[in-house]
Formats: structure tokens, sequence, C-alpha cells
């Protein structure tokens, strides 16, 4: 269960390899988490993150689980749920993808939205079924800002986040009242793996202060959360603005 | 008889799952689904809400609780997540609200566990009768009383509540209804034991007799902590009733300062000509409830010290024997119905422990890091307990216990209350169940020793685990 401050005793990790996601696991260890589960693609790199992970203090399991084979994952995550509760399901899969590729080969942009955009569809209502029958727990979806706003150099990447952060809106609504919360998370530039080698974009933040965003946003049972906070506005203005000037902006 | 219903109804939190409609309703299927949340108003979960009238409704709402099973709730006056219950079943037991009889020879008053504290004030007040122990809001049940042990300003000479509790009849998983009387193993792990050992049906209760329904009350001012913990040794024991009200927001030389009132029932002949002609009259005052959706961090630092401050200055240093009605001594908060919406949309986290004899620096060290936190927290309430009682899970213990109120949207404030955990639990103390919303698990079974025995108790005659709440599963009891 969630205590007063809304840290929680167990964490469900779907992209359990996401440097957001192990900082974010970091800091609910060091609070209350005692048991977390890091689904993704069996790998290596998926062990290590839970070997890191386990002197902290946590009982830490992977799973199996690829967003793209969404026939799968009423099993894989249903069987996470069979062992009890969770009381935070953190959904940090997705990819960046390239978007020259993307353009020039379609079926690149389709593995792009298919992971990011129908897995997150397929293992977000997959979680929310079990939550709801739980009473209680959260469903953190790491949307971003790119989402706010396609952008000509990464609409495909910002159209698959523009569907899952409407998604997850809507899903909250769907799941209020039912004890279930659905909390968006927007963050900007942040630098992790997944933007390594690209030129960071202004605000650009950490993996562990969008952990720490997250933490208060559990707590306060925020519906959306921007990382960092001052994007809020910026992205405002960015997204009344003409469409004229806004294709003209260097972003 | 009529509901005994306090301000806040018998439930819960979003004003959207307050219809009071369903709630008189005396069916016990399928209920309603509501969003539920303790006195403190944090961590809202969502279960069914089911409301029996009689014991054949709560036996079948008992058998027909489904797979996440049930949990019993009063008034939801603890502070916590110890009468909601995630995915499953809420009983709200203030269906049961009937009085059976009264025995004004040995004052044994049987009722229903969904009777209020306020209601048998009602009725038995201006037959000279007062209940044996009554926590800071009448709005609180006979089952809550026994679920969580409650105590009292008399607790140092009265004990707590199930001291006085002759024998009631607890809903076990079976479905069974067993007259349960002191001395027993059932009777000392559900006094105190939160609603997990069954379902608290009746119960027959001692009263004390009085003559009047008026307090004579001695008020004095303490400077500082070891003024209080001074007065409070040398003087209790010629009070029934005694507390502090400490500011903890006061540092340097006046940390630990505090106004002191303590009291008894007033004789008759303490009462002048006019009121002797109806001594025993029950007027409880009332002002317009709190509004809703008050925002975040209305009661800052400055605000509270402030008021604080006002509150000791305003005390007389020493004045003895002042008449005041009972609801101005023991409830003053209950004038302000939803009074807990004061601290906004993200709730409160009440903080009470208790210390032994001899662990007065542990107590004074706890208070100096509250006050430099600067815990923006009303007047915290301090107490000497008189010895504990038998309940496994009963929170009193002889000592010292605190108990402050702090808006849980106070940044950092999870961590600092583990650090007190760790203070208290060092000292051989513990933190109240029935408040708590935070607690970590690791640290029951330092701060409850028997808690084995009641996790094993409970396994025996609750194989099924029928009895559940969201206090249960967090702190693994
Ligand atoms: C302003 C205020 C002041 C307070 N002051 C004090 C004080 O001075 N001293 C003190 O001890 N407490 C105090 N409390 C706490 C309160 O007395 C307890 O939490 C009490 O248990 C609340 O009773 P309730 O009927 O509201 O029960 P709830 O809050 O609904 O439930 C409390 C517990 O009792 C169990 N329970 C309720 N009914 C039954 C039943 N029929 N059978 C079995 N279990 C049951 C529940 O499962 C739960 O575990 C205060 C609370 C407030 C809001
Ligand atoms: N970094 C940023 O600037 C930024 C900004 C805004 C939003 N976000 C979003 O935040 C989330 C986490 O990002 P991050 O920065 O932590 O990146 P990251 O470290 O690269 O993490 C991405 C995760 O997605 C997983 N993944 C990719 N394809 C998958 C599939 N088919 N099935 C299962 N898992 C798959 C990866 O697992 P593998 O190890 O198996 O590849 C990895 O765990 C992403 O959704 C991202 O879009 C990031």
């Amino acid at each position: 269960m969630k205590d007063a401050f809304g840290s929680p005793q167990s964490l469900l990790i779907l992209g359990g390899t996401s440097e957001i996601a192990l900082a974010t696991a970091r800091r609910l260890i060091a609070r209350r988490a005692r048991t977390v589960w890091l689904a993704g693609r069996p790998s290596p790199t998926l062990e290590d993150a839970a070997g890191q992970l386990r002197p902290l203090g946590a009982e830490v399991r992977t799973v199996p689980f690829d967003a793209l084979d969404t026939g799968g994952h009423e099993e894989a995550l249903g069987k996470v749920f069979a062992e009890g509760d969770i009381d935070v399901v953190l959904l940090a899969f997705g990819v960046l993808g390239d978007q020259e590729r993307a353009e020039a080969e379609p079926a690149e942009a389709v593995r792009i939205a298919q992971t990011n955009y129908t897995g997150a569809v397929s293992a977000g209502l997959v979680c929310a079924r079990s939550l709801r029958v739980q009473g209680h727990g959260s469903l953190v979806v790491l949307s971003s800002v790119a989402g706010e706003r396609a952008r000509r150099s990464n609409f495909v990447y910002g159209s698959s986040k523009a569907g899952l952060d409407a998604f997850a809106q809507g899903l909250g609504d769907a799941l209020y009242g039912t004890g279930v919360h659905v909390m968006v998370v927007r963050p900007g530039f942040v630098r992790t793996r997944m933007t390594a080698g690209l030129a960071a974009a202004p605000l650009a933040t950490t993996a562990e202060v969008v952990a720490e965003a997250v933490e208060t946003g559990l707590r306060r049972r925020s519906e959306v959360v921007w990382v960092p906070g001052a994007l809020r506005p910026v992205m405002t203005v960015l997204r009344h603005m003409p469409r004229a000037i806004f294709r003209r902006l260097p972003v | 008889m009529s509901s005994p219903a306090g301000p806040a109804g018998p439930r819960a939190a979003s004003g959207r799952a307050a219809s009071g409609r369903a709630a008189s309703s005396r069916t016990t299927t399928p209920g309603r689904t509501a969003s539920v949340t303790g006195w403190g108003r944090t961590a809202p979960t969502t279960a069914r809400l089911v409301r029996p009238g009689s014991y054949d409704e709560a036996a079948s709402a008992v058998r027909e609780c489904g797979p996440r099973g049930g949990i019993a709730r009063g008034l939801g006056r603890a502070y916590g997540d110890a009468a909601q219950n995630a995915g499953g079943v809420v009983w709200d037991m203030t269906g049961l609200d009937r009085i059976r009889r009264f025995d004004a020879e040995a004052g044994v008053v049987e009722c229903e566990a969904g009777v209020s504290l306020h209601r048998l004030m009602e009725v038995l007040l201006p037959l000279g009768w007062f209940v044996p122990v009554s926590p800071g809001t009448r709005y609180v049940t006979v089952g809550g009383a026994i679920g969580a042990d409650i105590h009292g300003k008399n607790h140092h000479v009265a004990g707590s509540f199930t001291r006085h509790v002759r024998s009631f009849e607890l809903l076990t998983a079976d479905g069974a209804v067993r007259t349960v009387r002191p001395g027993t193993d059932l009777f000392d792990a559900t006094a105190g034991g939160m609603g997990l050992t069954g379902v608290v049906l009746a119960a027959a209760v001692r009263l004390v007799p009085v003559q009047t329904s008026l307090m004579a009350v001695d008020t004095e001012r303490a400077a500082d902590l070891d003024d209080l913990l001074a007065r409070l040794s040398a003087t209790d024991h010629r009070y029934r009733y005694s507390v502090a009200w400490i500011d903890l927001l006061a540092r340097g030389a006046a940390t630990g300062r505090a106004v002191l009132t303590r009291g008894d029932h007033a004789p008759l002949d303490a009462l002048p000509a006019r009121a002797r002609r109806t001594p025993l009259a029950f007027r409880p005052g009332r002002l317009p409830p709190a509004p809703r959706g008050l925002p975040d961090g209305l009661l800052g630092r400055r605000s509270v010290g402030l008021f604080n401050a006002c509150w000791y200055r305003r005390a007389p240093r020493r004045r003895t024997g002042e008449l005041q009605r009972l609801s101005a001594f023991f409830h003053p908060l209950d004038g302000v119905p939803h009074w807990n919406r004061v601290y906004g949309r993200g709730g409160f986290v009440q903080y009470q422990f208790v210390v032994g004899h001899g662990e007065e620096e542990t107590l004074r060290r706890v208070v100096e890091r509250i006050a430099a936190r600067g815990c923006p927290s009303f007047l915290a309430v301090l107490k000497r307990f008189g010895a504990g009682g038998s309940g496994w899970l009963s929170f009193p213990a002889a000592g010292w216990t605190l108990a402050l109120d702090i808006p849980a949207g106070l940044p950092g404030l999870g961590a600092f209350l583990d650090g007190l955990d760790e203070a208290v639990a060092a000292a051989g103390g513990r933190v109240y169940l029935a408040k708590d919303a935070r607690l970590r698990p690791e640290l029951v079974d330092v701060m409850y020793p028997r808690a084995p025995e009641f996790r094993e108790l409970r396994g025996r005659i609750d194989p099924r685990g029928v009895f559940v709440s969201d206090l249960s599963r967090r702190l693994a009891l």
C-alpha cells in the first residue's frame, strides 16, 4: 500500500532498463518500496539493473516483457499481479528512433509507433484492469514534451507520444473513482542513453530530477507533471504559436 | 434510535462518493462503491461500502465479502488507513445503532457497536452517567473505541476504553457470533486490534456516575518542557482528567511551553443556583462546517506559530475551578464539523507516540527536533499515561505521549517522521496505529512485541484472511 505521502511498497517498471525508471526506483526504494519488478526484453542489461537495485534493500525480480508483443502482455503482466498488489506501475519503455530513417523506411516509423503507442495502450490497459480490481495504485506514464506539439525534426516520435499522452489522460478519466490514479509525466530533454550524442535542448535535465518529480507527483496525486516545471509555460506558448512561425523555429 | 452519524457522517473522502442516500438503506448487497480515507484525508482507496442493519445482515456480509476481504468502519475518525480496504468491502457499522439496555444499578450500558459516544452522552448524561473514556472527539463509535482501544484525558487514572468493557459480541470469520470477555486471548487481541479479529457487533460498557454535565477546570501555564513535565509528574494524581496543549513552534528557552488544563466533573454544589436546576443538560455548541476545497498551505509556519503564541499568552497563568461545558473541555474541535478540511486537498497526518517514564530525554529530543524543523503544528497534545492495558496491540503504556498534526504536503516529512520513529523505537516506545498512515512495517514488531502472537491468532481464527484493511496490508499485520 502507498503511505500518506504516496510512497509505494511495490513497484512494477515496464521498460526495466530505462534510466529514468531506474532513477525513480532508487528513490522509491530509499522510502518504502520493498518489492520491485523489472519487466523488459531479457538481456544482461536487465539483469544488471536488477542486481544494482538489490543492495539498496528491495526484493527485485525481472520478468520478460516486449512492448511489441502485445499478444503476450496479458500473460506476462498477469503473473506479476498474481503475486500481490502493485502500488505503482511505471510505464517507461519507449524508443526515440531515427526520424530521417523513419521517413525513408515506413517500417521503422511503424516500429516506433507500435512501441510507444500501441504497446503502451495494450500494457496500460492490462495493468489498469488489475489495478482496478485492487482498488488502489498509480499508473505513471512517461510521455514527453515532444507529444505536446509535433516538431518537424521528430514528428514520428512526437506523434507517438501525443497519442500516448491522450490515451493516458483518457484512461485517467475512465479510472476516476476506482481508486486508481493515472499520472502523465512530460519530461523535456533528459540526458540518458536515449538522448546520448544529441545536442542538449534548452532546459535539459537529468533522470534524477525526473525521478524526484515522479515522487512528488505521487505524493500530490498529480495528473500531469512537467519536468522541469518551467516547461509548462514554455509549451503553452509553443502550443499556441501560429504554424507558419512554429515551422521555422530551430527546434 | 436515530442515526448517530457525526458531522462527517459514516464515511469518507470525496464529496462525490458521499451521498448519504445509499448509506441509509438497510440492505447489505450490493453496497455502493466509494472512495474512502481516514480523517487525515490521505491515501484514498476504493471499496464497496456495505451497511448492515442487523446481525444477520452483518453475518451474511462477512460470508459474502469476496477475495479482497472486508473491514469494519465506524465514524472514520482514525486518521490513517485503518478503516479502509482497497478493492474489498468496508462495513459501515453505523447502521447497528441501538442502545439496548441500561442497568442503572450497575451503571452498565449495552449497545450496538455503531452507537457513537456522542449518542451515549446525549442519552445517558441526563441520567447522570458519562462514558468511561472520552477521546478528543465524541464522534467515534463504540466499535471504533474497542478497535483502537482509545484513551482519554483520564488515562492516568482510568486506563483505556477496553478496561471498562465487560463483554462484547464479535462476529468472526466463520460467520459465528461469540461473546468475548476480558481475560481471554480473543478479548486481548481485539482490544486495539484495529478490526482485524472480526466485527464487534455490540458491547456492554461500564459508565461513570456524574452529578453535573459541567467540568471544574484548573488551568496553568508551563514555561518550558522541564516545567511542564515537573508539573505533570507532581500533581497529575490529584486530577481525574489532565492534558497539556504544547506549542511545538516555540524555540529556544520557550521550547515545550504549554498550557495545562486539568479537572474533574463539577459536583452539584459547585454550580451557581440557576445552573443547578438543569445540572445534567448536554448542550454541545456547533459552528458552521469548514468549507470544502480549501487550498493547501493555509496553515504555514507563520500563521500557526502566531496562533500558538496567542493561545499561550491568552491562557491564564493560573486559574482554578473554572466551570466549562463538557464539550469545551473534551471535544473543542467537534464544534467545527469537517475541521479536517482546513488542511486542504493534501490532507494531514497525525503523529502520536508514547515513550516510557525515564525516557524524558527522548521526549525532549523529539520535541526539539520538531521545533527546529518548524512543523506547522497546531496545539499539540502532551499527556502522562498510566499503566497500559491487556490488549496486544493496544497503544497506551505508562509514560509520556505526544500527538501532533502536520500537513502531509510538507516536503521531506516522510523521512523526518521516519527519523522520529527510530528515536521512539530505540526508547522502547511506539506510535499509535489509529493515527498512523506511514509507519515502516519493519518497526511494527519492535514497537508492538506481541504482534507475532496477534498474527498467529489471526491465522488460526481467520485462515482465509477475511478481515483485511489497507493498514493491515501496509504493515503486514
Ligand atoms: C479530533 C480527534 C481526536 C481524537 N482524539 C483521540 C484521543 O484522545 N484518544 C484516542 O485514543 N483516540 C483519539 N482519536 C482517534 C479515534 O478515537 C480512534 O481512531 C477511533 O478508533 C475512531 O473511532 P471510529 O468509530 O471513527 O472508527 P474508525 O475510524 O471508523 O475505525 C477505527 C478502527 O476501529 C475498527 N472498528 C470500527 N468499528 C468496528 C467494529 N464495529 N468492530 C471492529 N472493529 C471496528 C476499524 O476497523 C478501524 O481499525 C481522535 C480522533 C480525532 C479525529
Ligand atoms: N530521455 C529523454 O530525453 C526523454 C524525454 C521525454 C520522455 N522520455 C521517455 O521516457 C521513457 C524512458 O526513457 P529513458 O530516457 O529512460 O530511455 P532509455 O534508458 O533508453 O529507456 C528506454 C526503455 O525502453 C525499453 N524498450 C524499448 N523498446 C522496447 C520494447 N519493444 N519492449 C520493451 N521495452 C522496450 C528499453 O529496453 P531495452 O533495454 O530492452 O532496450 C528501455 O528500458 C521513454 O518512454 C522515453 O520516451 C525520455
